[in-house]
């Protein structure tokens, strides 16, 4: 599970990237981080290496690189439902190039209405962005679009 | 490819990053309003995580040493950041032009590297460039806010940020004898490139702020080559102030 939002699991986040299991039975992961600097990426990666050696696999190695960079678009559906019961605005799917302006019409986890506003693109982790919503005046937080 | 050249061209760009990184850390818990704290510190912790990566292709490919002696284990002399990223925040207008000018600069570098030959490189970038459109986007909102849409106070300050930014922001793009060899490998692209497109960008952002770009300013250079103001070992002493308690200590 994602250390910051604990309903949502790595899988659904889409930041495992490769699993392979070897016929001697050492398993090889890979992943990638939502953000460069994501100060979360070590415990992820220790919390991965520590599950799959409780379901009997021993040989775990667990490597972290861009080889397959992260974007908003790996989330599952699972992933959006999970981050919206989190209170979380989720991503929309984009197509070619992301152009921030999605920003100003998100979403309201609470409400449901677009009549909203950006406040910051930068929010309480490097992956939220702060957000007002002038239908049920609430202050909301969205996973950003990467 | 020359191994002597791309040790210079990452170390350098990875050097912007740190140095920035610890300039924009210090608006944290000063901010003149607390979304701006929030966004200056994210930025900070961005940057950190791109000098990180990218130091740490400079130890994996040019035999340097790991990332955290890179950024905490050299001279002053040995930093080869331009002056730009060392000059301290001063007031909110001068980090945020800096902030402006040097993202939209970091937007076209890494645009470019991402298309880069050496892989790497490439990869890493596709992803610092999907970061940076949200620093250049904070950037841009304000410079505009503060310009086109701000008060006379706040467009005079602007505009005098930005005459005294200028001249060092020139200094980004201070070209190196030995890039050329990674030019015709195409590895990166040319500072003069990077610089012409950054000026066609940052001149219609300043149109729309009613800004003016200052004239025959003569670009500021020498912190590529090492020479960097008075500005920089102080804020490196500081940096590195509780790894010099104890160089050994395991975290």
């Amino acid at each position: 599970m994602d250390p910051e939002i604990p309903t949502l699991s790595l899988m659904d986040m889409g930041i495992v990237t490769d699993i392979e299991l070897a016929p001697d039975n050492k398993v090889t992961v890979t992943m990638t981080p939502t953000f460069v600097g994501c100060p979360a990426i070590d415990v992820m990666r220790a919390d991965v290496e520590t599950a799959i050696r409780k379901i009997g696999f021993d040989d775990v190695v667990v490597n972290v690189n861009f080889d397959t960079p992260w974007n908003t678009n790996r989330l599952t559906e699972r992933g959006k439902a999970a981050l919206l019961k989190h209170g979380l605005a989720p991503p929309e799917k984009y197509e070619y190039e992301l152009e921030l302006d999605v920003l100003e019409f998100t979403k309201c986890p609470q409400c449901g209405s677009k009549n909203t506003e950006l406040k910051s693109p930068f929010g309480p982790t490097l992956c939220r962005s702060l957000h007002y919503c002038h239908d049920c005046l609430q202050a909301f937080e969205g996973f950003k679009p990467v | 490819m020359d191994t002597n050249a791309l040790k210079n061209y990452l170390l350098r760009t990875a050097d912007d990053q740190l140095i920035i990184a610890h300039r924009h850390s210090e608006w944290t818990g000063f901010g003149p309003l607390l979304e701006e704290d929030i966004a200056f510190s994210s930025i900070a912790q961005d940057k950190l995580g791109h000098a990180q990566a990218l130091y740490n292709i400079a130890h994996e490919h040019c035999a340097l040493p790991n990332a955290d002696t890179l950024a905490f284990r050299r001279n002053e002399k040995d930093f080869l950041c331009c002056q730009f990223v060392e000059l301290p925040n001063g007031e909110y207008d001068f980090s945020l032009i800096r902030h402006f000018l040097f993202d939209a600069a970091e937007y076209f570098r890494f645009s470019a590297l991402s298309e880069s030959t050496f892989e790497p490189l490439a990869k890493l970038a596709v992803k610092i460039r999907g970061e940076i459109k949200y620093h250049l986007y904070h950037g841009r909102t304000w410079v505009v806010q503060l310009g086109a849409n701000g008060t006379d106070e706040s467009r005079v300050r602007m505009q005098t940020a930005l005459n005294y930014a200028w001249p060092f922001a020139l200094g980004m793009f201070e070209q190196m004898a030995t890039d050329s060899l990674l030019e015709t490998s195409e590895v990166i692209v040319s500072e003069e490139i990077l610089k012409k497109q950054w000026l066609e960008f940052v001149k219609g952002v300043f149109d729309e702020a009613g800004l003016k770009i200052p004239e025959n300013s003569t670009p500021v250079f020498g912190g590529r080559g090492g020479f960097h103001t008075e500005y920089l070992q102080p804020l490196l002493s500081e940096m590195t102030e509780v790894i010099d308690i104890d160089p050994s200590a395991e975290w």
